[in-house]
């Protein structure tokens, strides 16, 4: 295992994904679930910019999707995060649990 | 004669329709009825001067009444060879009802204008009248058959709305939903004739139907009397059916049932509708089609034998009336029974023909006596704010024009010469005498009860017990004199027409191939009829001159039957019986137990399967977003493993 | 092992390990920190893979903007200093077994399959290149989707001051 190549970095980003969807699944403070979708996103990232890196390496096209992702998640953050501050001014609570209204 | 005053006159009363319809009741209240009577002065004077026009100017093509399509565009093109058009015909008959609607209408319009006052919906009471005056006219004018069909409905509709114009009375509600439930029950029968007809002639342009349908050498007419049903050819079939229509706005048995609780509407309505122009398109549409009516003796007979026995049995139920209005009501239906008998002993053309144009004729006249009288006992009821005989008596001083008007009237529908209905009349039982004796006896028996009633009811309400309402203290506000002037000058004018109408050569206008009729007073034959009429006369005079018992003792040693008669036959009880025993108890319980219980059943079935299933799953939806999150990823997992499955 | 394949198995370690103590951590302010620090060893990863550009935004986005904002919004909802709840029992061990299980799952498949590289000559992503083409109007440009995000940015920015508003009851 002298090299470093693609496997291993799919290898990272995958254990990233899944440690950001155990997150997801067993948080119950909201912040704390923004952050692991953040780390499913940056798993997303790590993807791209290695198959673009060792699979086409003549192109860009990874790297842009890259760049909008971080756009597009900067501007999701914001919105959830405005979302959270509104919940805890009604709720008086960040837990996913008590915002459970919208059901039957 | 211009087009476009003859478009106009429909057009006019539509036009104050909208316009009070749209803004009466808020702005225009106070001037409501000048405008429409003006509106229908002006369709009155257009009317008359296109009659004039008519029959002395542009009608006549070679000594003959041509028809003429004053206007014709298609509305509704469903084949090339059918269609529904639009359109407007003059022919005598039409021209004759243009006159009468108009001229009628501008009377009633002009009383109303004293009798509707103070109102609080004086001017949506205009705008329904302008809807009936537009509709009446749109009636005599249709072109085609469909046409007639929609004027006659707006008819029934406005005639409706009229009779419920007292909507916060109980009675005039059901009295207006009878009166449409049951015209509309006949206009099915209508529609089918029309269905019929029109597919036998394929067309449904009365001029072109008739044509196809009275040439004997035609594949049409061949093929509609070949074409049977039940033994009876689809032409008589398709006649009959028309006629039912007829006969349900006419009011003749066994549709008559409405026409006396649809006195419940303002008087003048009644006069304007239940007298004079709605109830006789039955007789219009029968003469419309005429022609091919002629060529279907069984249709005619049909017509004939519903007419007679219609004017008998309205004449003796009349006789034993005590409200003022059903009276007249019945007596209305006697005087169309007329007119129908009158049609049925016709044939086409030349002297067979006397029956068609004397009921034209007595249809001219009936329109000026009969509203007149209308108007008369709508004055009467203004005044003594009842519609019961007995609390009338002794108005001849207090009413002395009423009076006048009301004698001359009655005098005119007891055919007493030289007043209008003597002419008219004579002609009927000249045309029955000539084709059928038993309908000429019955006929003549009619004429002489008509006299009796009428006269029954003349001496009750001017006559009779003479001190009331002439002498005693009840001279408060309530009591109105005898009216405004508005209310006297119809009365005057309606007299006058009642008097001369007799007099117009409607025989030289108005006959079945539209070659004039020579006609002549026989007075010979006239003997009967007028001794009748006078007997009739004397016979009320004996009786109802002054309060008595006389009548009381003549009515019960009638017993039954003059009970059955006051009862109307038990016409109204038989329906219900049908209605309610019949027609509910066996058909409409069932289905609606089948609506109910296997119908709603079903759906009530599926709606509880739904929901149990609902409540079994609904807590999937918890509203918790982690729950929701487990499961995605959980199905994300099994559509992997279910793809490596399908790969592998 | 050289130098090269020791960096990155620093980097991942810092990668993996900051975010599994983000996702573990019992208050709230330290899984920030954590966050932080895997998202550092993100950055650096890119630079280990000569992405500098990439490598610059992470650092400036995530790390300068994201964080700071859950930071603040941390001071703002007063959660910083007390322990967070617990998972529950079930649902900590569905999700850790699910997770083992799709992880160790997804990596079969890594390992099973064989890339194949292009053979064409490579392009520099230095920040010339990279804005040329982001720029670029024609066939392989990426400026309509560039002015779809600022437009996005705009949106997103606007929605934020709409759903945080604090509305002042009316007198």
């Amino acid at each position: 295992m002298n090299e470093i190549g693609l496997t291993h970095i799919l290898f990272v980003s995958t254990m990233l994904f899944f440690i950001g969807v155990y997150g997801f699944l067993t948080r119950k403070n909201m912040i704390t679930m923004l952050m692991a979708v953040e780390l499913i996103l940056n798993s997303v990232n790590i993807n791209f910019i290695a198959f673009n890196k060792y699979l086409y390496g003549d192109k860009l096209d990874g790297l842009f999707f890259t760049i909008f992702i971080i756009t597009i998640a900067a501007a999701e953050a914001a919105v959830a995060i405005a979302i959270i501050i509104n919940l805890y001014r009604n709720l008086k609570s960040i837990d996913v649990d008590d915002a459970d209204i919208m059901k039957f | 004669m211009s087009s476009l005053n003859i478009v106009l006159i429909p057009l006019l009363p539509l036009a104050v329709f909208l316009l009070l319809g749209l803004f009466g009741r808020k702005y225009l209240s106070k001037f409501a009825g000048v405008i429409a009577t003006f509106s229908v002065a002006v369709a009155a004077f257009l009317s008359l001067s296109t009659a004039y026009s008519y029959f002395f100017i542009t009608g006549k093509t070679e000594g003959v009444y041509q028809k003429l399509e004053v206007m014709k565009f298609t509305w509704l093109q469903f084949a090339p060879n059918i269609s529904i058009d639009m359109g407007m015909l003059i022919d005598p008959i039409s021209v004759m009802m243009l006159v009468v609607v108009t001229f009628v209408s501008l009377m009633v319009h002009v009383f109303s204008l004293g009798y509707m006052k103070g109102e609080a919906r004086y001017a949506t009471y205009y705008a329904y009248l302008g809807l009936f005056t537009f509709s009446m006219l749109g009636l005599v004018l249709s072109t085609n058959i469909f046409q007639i069909y929609m004027f006659w409905e707006l008819v029934g509709v406005s005639s409706f709305l009229l009779i419920g114009y007292y909507f916060e009375k109980p009675s005039a509600v059901a009295a207006s939903k009878k009166a449409f439930i049951v015209t509309r029950f006949a206009d099915l029968g209508f529609l089918i004739g029309i269905l019929i007809l029109g597919f036998n002639a394929e067309t449904l342009d009365f001029g072109t139907l008739i044509q196809r349908l009275t040439d004997p050498t035609s594949t049409y007419l061949q093929g509609s009397v070949a074409s049977s049903f039940l033994g009876i050819s689809s032409l008589t079939w398709g006649l009959v059916m028309v006629f039912l229509g007829g006969a349900g706005k006419s009011a003749m048995f066994p549709f008559h049932i409405w026409l006396p609780d649809a006195m419940e509407g303002p008087t003048p309505v009644s006069a304007l509708i239940h007298a004079a122009t709605m109830v006789v398109a039955g007789v219009y549409l029968v003469a419309r089609l005429f022609p091919v009516f002629s060529f279907d003796v069984a249709a005619l007979d049909v017509v004939t034998y519903v007419g007679a026995f219609s004017a008998i049995l309205a004449a003796v139920i009349a006789c034993t009336q005590t409200d003022i209005k059903r009276v007249l009501a019945y007596s209305t239906m006697s005087q169309i029974g007329y007119m129908m008998f009158s049609l049925g002993v016709s044939r086409y053309g030349g002297e067979h023909g006397l029956g068609y144009m004397a009921s034209m004729f007595h249809l001219f006249t009936h329109a000026f006596f009969k509203s007149l009288l209308f108007l008369g006992a709508g004055a009467v009821i203004h005044m003594v704010h009842s519609n019961e005989m007995s609390d009338m008596g002794g108005l001849r001083k207090s009413m002395p024009i009423t009076h006048i008007t009301f004698l001359i009237a009655c005098l005119a529908i007891a055919g007493v010469p030289p007043f209008a209905g003597f002419f008219s009349k004579e002609e009927i039982l000249l045309a029955a005498f000539h084709s059928n004796k038993l309908i000429y006896v019955l006929a003549l028996f009619t004429s002489g009860l008509t006299a009796f009633y009428m006269f029954r009811l003349y001496f009750s309400i001017f006559w009779s017990k003479e001190t009331q309402h002439t002498t005693d203290a009840h001279h408060d506000e309530h009591d109105h004199g005898e009216g405004t002037l508005s209310m006297k000058i119809p009365l005057i004018i309606l007299g006058i027409c009642a008097i001369s109408s007799g007099f117009v050569p409607i025989a030289s206008w108005i006959t079945s191939d539209g070659l004039p009729l020579e006609t002549h007073i026989d007075m010979a034959f006239s003997v009967a009829p007028v001794a009748l009429g006078l007997g009739g006369i004397l016979l009320a005079l004996f009786l109802y001159k002054k309060a008595n018992p006389r009548p009381d003792t003549i009515a019960t040693s009638m017993g039954g039957f003059y009970r059955a008669a006051h009862r109307k036959f038990y016409m109204d009880e038989l329906y219900l019986f049908i209605t309610k025993k019949i027609i509910i108890k066996l058909v409409g319980r069932p289905a609606a137990w089948i609506d109910k219980n296997i119908v709603d059943g079903f759906m009530n079935f599926i709606a509880a399967v739904t929901a149990l299933f609902s409540e079994l799953i609904k807590g999937l939806q918890s509203g918790k977003l982690q729950q929701y999150a487990a499961y995605y990823f959980a199905g994300v997992l099994c559509f992997v493993l279910l793809f490596i499955y399908l790969w592998h | 092992m050289n130098a090269s394949t020791m960096v990155f198995y620093i980097l991942s370690a810092v990668i993996l390990g900051g975010a599994l103590l983000s996702v573990t951590a019992k208050k709230i302010f330290r899984a920030a920190v954590f966050l932080l620090f895997s998202l550092i060893g993100i950055a650096g990863l890119y630079f280990y893979l000569n992405y500098e550009f990439i490598a610059a935004v992470q650092i400036v986005v995530y790390v300068g903007g994201i964080v700071v904002l859950i930071i603040f919004s941390i001071f703002l909802t007063h959660e910083s200093g007390r322990d967070m709840k617990e998972p529950s029992m079930i649902s900590n061990l569905f999700a850790v077994f699910a997770c083992c299980f799709a992880a160790a799952l997804t990596y079969l498949f890594i390992k099973e399959e064989h890339f194949n590289a292009t053979p064409n000559p490579t392009l520099e992503p230095s920040a010339r290149n990279i804005g040329t083409q982001m720029l670029d109007i024609t066939r392989y440009g990426y400026i309509l989707p560039f002015e779809a995000v600022s437009i996005l940015l705009l949106a997103a920015m606007i929605g934020c001051i709409v759903i945080a508003i604090k509305l002042k009851p009316k007198e």
